[in-house]
This record gives C-alpha cells, sequence and structure tokens, in this order.
C-alpha cells in the first residue's frame, strides 16, 4: 500500500464522513419537526378532548337545574364565561405595548361581568324564600 | 406558564365551576353554588397572576374599574331589567374575547404560539379567528338585543329586501377570511377584515328578529359567548377557558332549544326573523271583529267575589303584569285568600318573561313563595280541578287555538290549559290581541270573566275589595 492510496483513502472516508453527518443533522431537523408537529397534535387532540367531554358535561348539568332557576343560571354562566380574564391577565404581562393595552382593556370587561354577574346572581337567588310555616 | 401546579388549580378551579351550575338544581343549594363559582373565579385569577412579569399597576387598576363598574349595576338594577342588564353583559364578553385574541396577535411568543419559523403555527390562528369571529358577532348582536329590549330601538324585527342573501354572502366571507388568515402566518389586516366583517354579521343577524323572540336570542348569545371563550381558550391552550366555554355554550344552547320549544318555532325560523312583523295591523283588525261578539265584563268586587268563595285559584301570570309593576299587589291577593283558605298556585309558561325563568325572578322579588309556583308541566293538568284561573297580563300562552286551530300563527305551541277552570278572570287593558296578533277565544266564552283596566289598579282593587 503506497501513501497515495492510503491518503486518497482517508479522503473518502473524510468525505463519506462529511456526508454522513450531513444527512444525520438532516434527519434530526426532521426528527424536531415530527416532534414539533406531533407535540401539537397531541396538544389539541387533548384539547378537543377535554373540549367535547365538557359540553357533555354541561349538558346532563345544565338540564338537571330547575326552570325556575334560568334566569340565575344565566347571569351566574355569563360571570363565569369572563375566565376569559386569564387570557388578558397574560396579555397584561407581556412587553408590546399593544398587547398590555388590548389586556388591560380586556381586564376591565371582565371584571365588570365576573363582579356584576356573581352579584347580581346572589342577589337574585337571595330572593327566591320557600313558604314560611 | 403551563406549569403542573397552574394546571391542576385550573382543574381545580373547572370543577368549581361546574358545582355552580350544579348547586342551581334547587333553590336550596343555589347560593352555595354561587359561592363554588366565585371561589372557582377566585383561583383562576390568582393562579395567572402569580408569575414573575406580572404587571403590578395594570391589572389592580383593571379589575378596581371594573369591578367597580359591575357591583353597582349589579346592585341598582331593576329586576324587569334584567334581560337587557344580560345582554349588556354577554357584550361585554364578546369584546373582552376579541381584545384577547387582538393582544395574542401582537405579542405572540408570551402566549407560546409560534411555529419554528418565527410565524404564528395555522392552527392557533384558525382558533384565534374562530373566536374573534364568535366574539365580534356576540358584541354586536348583544348591543342590537339590548336596544331592542331596553326600548331604545323598536322591538319590532327590521326586515329588507336581500337581507338573507346579504347575511350569507358575510358568513361566506368571514370563513374565506379565516382561511386565508391561518396561512397569512398572522396578518394584522386579515385579523381587522375579519373583525369588521364578524361586526357587521352580529349587528345583521339579530336585526331582524322581534321583540316576542327574544328570550331565544338572549339564550343564543349566551350560547355564543361561551363558544368565543372556548375559542380563545384553544388557542391559549388553556384548559379551564375551553371547558368553561364548552359549560357556557352548552347551557346556552339548552336554553335556546327550551325557549324555542315553549313557542313552537324552530331554531332557524327564529333566526330567519321577521316573526311579529304583523302584529300592529292585524292587532287592530281583531279589536275591530271582536267589538261585534259578547263579552262578560265583570268589576273588582266581583272577581273578589268569585275568588274568595273558591276553593282553589291559579294565577297565570305574564309580561304584562311586569310592565304594571303588579307582582306585589297581586302577591298581597294572594295572601289574602290564602287567609280565607282558598289554595292558590302560580302557573308559569317557559316564554312567560324576557329571558327564561324572568317571571320567577320578578315573582320571587315580589316575596312569592318559590314552592307555590309551578311550570307548565307540573300544572297543566291541574286546572280541572281549579275553580278560577286568574289570568294576568298574559295572552297568547292560555289561547285554545294553538291546540284546536291549525291555521293560527300560534298552533302547535304548549299553552296553559286555562279553559278548563271552572271560572277563567282575565285581566286585560283592553280586547287587544297579543303578540303573535291572533284573537284570543277565551275572552268570549261563557265561563270567562273579563277586568278591563290596568293589571296594578285592578289588582289593588281586588285586594280592596277582599279586605
Amino acid at each position: 500500500m503506497d501513501t497515495t492510496e492510503i491518503v486518497r483513502a482517508a479522503a473518502k472516508l473524510a468525505h463519506e464522513t462529511e456526508a454522513l453527518s450531513l444527512k444525520a443533522n438532516e434527519v434530526l431537523a426532521q426528527a424536531a419537526h415530527l416532534q414539533a408537529l406531533s407535540d401539537h397534535g397531541i396538544g389539541f387532540v387533548s384539547l378537543l378532548t377535554v373540549f367535547v367531554l365538557a359540553c357533555f358535561v354541561g349538558y346532563y348539568v345544565v338540564w338537571r337545574v330547575t326552570p325556575a332557576l334560568h334566569s340565575p343560571l344565566m347571569a351566574v354562566t355569563n360571570a363565569v364565561s369572563s375566565v376569559i380574564i386569564v387570557g388578558a391577565l397574560v396579555a397584561t404581562a407581556t412587553d408590546t405595548t399593544a398587547s398590555r393595552l388590548l389586556g388591560f382593556l380586556a381586564v376591565i370587561l371582565a371584571s365588570v361581568n365576573i363582579f356584576g354577574g356573581f352579584l347580581v346572581t346572589q342577589r337574585m337567588l337571595g330572593m327566591f324564600k320557600k313558604k314560611q310555616k | 406558564m403551563a406549569s403542573n401546579l397552574t394546571q391542576f388549580a385550573y382543574l381545580v378551579a373547572a370543577v368549581c365551576f361546574i358545582m355552580a351550575l350544579r348547586g342551581l338544581s334547587s333553590p336550596e343549594t343555589s347560593q352555595n353554588g354561587n359561592r363554588w363559582g366565585m371561589a372557582g373565579m377566585a383561583i383562576a385569577i390568582v393562579t395567572t397572576i402569580i408569575t414573575p412579569d406580572f404587571a403590578w399597576v395594570l391589572v389592580p387598576l383593571g379589575i378596581l374599574i371594573g369591578g367597580g363598574i359591575g357591583t353597582v349595576v349589579a346592585k341598582k338594577i331593576e329586576m324587569t331589567a334584567l334581560p337587557q342588564l344580560v345582554a349588556a353583559f354577554h357584550s361585554l364578553v364578546g369584546l373582552a374575547a376579541v381584545f384577547v385574541a387582538a393582544a395574542a396577535l401582537s405579542a405572540p411568543a408570551a402566549f407560546s404560539i409560534l411555529a419554528a419559523d418565527g410565524g404564528i403555527k395555522a392552527a392557533s390562528l384558525i382558533e384565534m379567528s374562530l373566536g374573534t369571529a364568535i366574539g365580534a358577532i356576540t358584541f354586536t348582536g348583544s348591543l342590537v338585543a339590548f336596544a331592542k329590549l331596553q326600548g331604545l330601538v323598536s322591538g319590532r324585527p327590521l326586515v329588507f329586501k336581500g337581507q338573507h342573501p346579504l347575511n350569507a354572502g358575510l358568513g361566506i366571507l368571514l370563513l374565506a377570511l379565516v382561511v386565508l388568515f391561518a396561512f397569512s402566518g398572522g396578518s394584522v389586516a386579515l385579523f381587522v377584515a375579519i373583525v369588521v366583517v364578524a361586526l357587521a354579521l352580529g349587528f345583521l343577524l339579530i336585526l331582524p328578529i322581534g321583540g316576542a323572540d327574544m328570550p331565544v336570542v338572549v339564550s343564543m348569545l349566551n350560547s355564543y359567548s361561551g363558544w368565543a371563550a372556548a375559542g380563545i381558550g384553544f388557542t391559549l391552550g388553556n384548559p379551564l377557558l375551553i371547558v368553561t366555554g364548552a359549560l357556557v355554550g352548552s347551557s346556552g344552547a339548552i336554553l335556546s332549544y327550551i325557549m324555542c320549544k315553549g313557542m313552537n318555532r324552530s331554531i332557524i325560523n327564529v333566526i330567519l326573523g321577521g316573526f311579529g312583523g304583523e302584529v300592529a295591523g292585524e292587532g287592530g283588525a281583531a279589536a275591530g271583529g271582536g267589538a261585534d261578539r259578547a263579552v262578560k265584563a265583570g268589576s273588582a268586587d266581583d272577581a273578589a267575589f268569585i275568588m274568595k268563595n273558591a276553593s282553589k285559584v291559579i294565577i297565570v301570570p305574564g309580561y304584562g303584569m311586569a310592565v304594571a309593576q303588579a307582582q306585589h299587589a297581586l302577591r298581597e291577593m294572594a295572601d289574602l285568600l290564602k287567609k280565607e283558605g282558598v289554595d292558590v298556585r302560580y302557573a308559569i309558561h317557559p316564554v312567560a318573561g324576557r329571558m327564561p325563568g324572568h317571571m320567577n325572578v320578578l315573582l320571587a322579588e315580589a316575596n312569592v313563595p318559590y314552592d307555590e309556583v309551578f311550570e307548565l308541566e307540573e300544572i297543566n293538568h291541574e286546572f280541572g280541578t281549579a275553580d278560577v284561573a286568574f289570568v294576568i297580563g298574559a295572552n297568547d300562552v292560555t289561547n285554545p287555538a294553538a291546540k284546536s286551530d291549525p291555521k293560527s300563527p300560534i298552533f302547535g305551541m304548549p299553552i296553559l290549559d286555562v279553559e278548563k277552570a271552572k271560572t277563567v278572570l282575565f285581566i286585560k287593558r283592553s280586547m287587544a290581541s297579543g303578540y303573535a296578533g291572533v284573537e284570543n277565544d277565551l275572552f268570549f266564552r261563557p265561563n270567562t270573566m273579563m277586568l278591563f283596566g290596568d293589571a296594578k289598579k285592578v289588582t289593588e282593587q281586588i285586594v280592596k275589595a277582599l279586605d
């Protein structure tokens, strides 16, 4: 075996290693991409699961509500849906001015609903009294 | 943001909300239920607030302003104005959903919705735009409902040519914009376009719906506000928002269904609107035609005498009673009758008020015990054994034509069988017909006695006569 042959073989080996490493990189990137995709995929499906199950819970719980209390039901669901304030709170903590401003406005709106909704429900429910014996 | 502890706290809050609705299955447990709801909300807010970069000035200030307004309004509001209050509240939820979505769009990193290439994930954009669109529709739709209920605009349905094609066109445009937006990586211009189109659509959708259908509209908007919250919940990946949105959404949907059934209308029919448009014209004609037929009119003294000697009286209140503010006088009358040993009950039609359960609240406010108040299915078979049915401020919900006349616009609507009682006492201002513009055959029956006049005045006269 002469030197030139060894050098040529070494060069070939180096070349192949490089190609391999490139390929490995590519595979890695693909894996990361897939991972990201599946992360979101699983995330979405589990959120959807939560959503659908919650719809069923809502269906059965609401049918059990006595018709006499349908007005308070509406007022309280209204208050409860203002839990959207959670998103508004996240927005106020960002470093974008527009986002902070929008978050602030949303906090005000949701707070009107939370306080107004729960208090007016309480007021209504306080009126429902049994026959005095 | 998505630490296990936070998620756990959100789970607790979600369970609290379910308990709040669960409590409403009976008046006895309802107040505790409401406290569950408050606790859940407090947990949700506190959990979200405990982050290192919490905005110490903005948040307390916002809650103070909003909370102050909400508290004052809740304490001051008249119970007759409850439906417009709820409509106004719905509009706020809708607008808040739009704001939160816009905030997420302008600071996507903070809401962790960025894709690997620096744009916003397409899935997040779809969820965001759907939440925004429903929120915007809820906002303007509720404003129109509020204006109609408050009497700021006429309760008459506003119908114009090409209305339905226009709405359908806007709906398709909205969907197209959502799809474009999803592939844009977060274009602000498209977001604004979605908001504008949805705002217009909300406005146009509720405009043609008449005052009589408001109970359905209010329930429907209740449902929408829930779906908007759920949409935002998907965007933020927040299960609490999703659960709550689903609860509220299904609650509103069920109430809409119950209200539609109470009027024997399909939801599509209500949404297409136009019902009650001919009230004024036909009402006049009906009143004119009615003048020819014999009606037995009585005085307050007659009514007092008949009821005093009865053993069972069923009171049928309608929204006219609330308008006349007669509920307190009515309760006084019932108290006096009970003292005479008369069995007094109240029968409530599902659409007796301006929103689901409205009449129950109005009676409760007048200190009527809730165990004397019955729903249609519970009490309808008892009219046959009642000596007197006392109808005050109601009309269409007692009209036997709903059972016998297939040509009547209210045919098929469940009604209270007041005609089966030995005597029917009908308090009415005049012979004019009700919302549906239908003449009530009951007025001309031999066992019916009409008491003409203002509901409150007549009831007060009866009270005086009973004393």
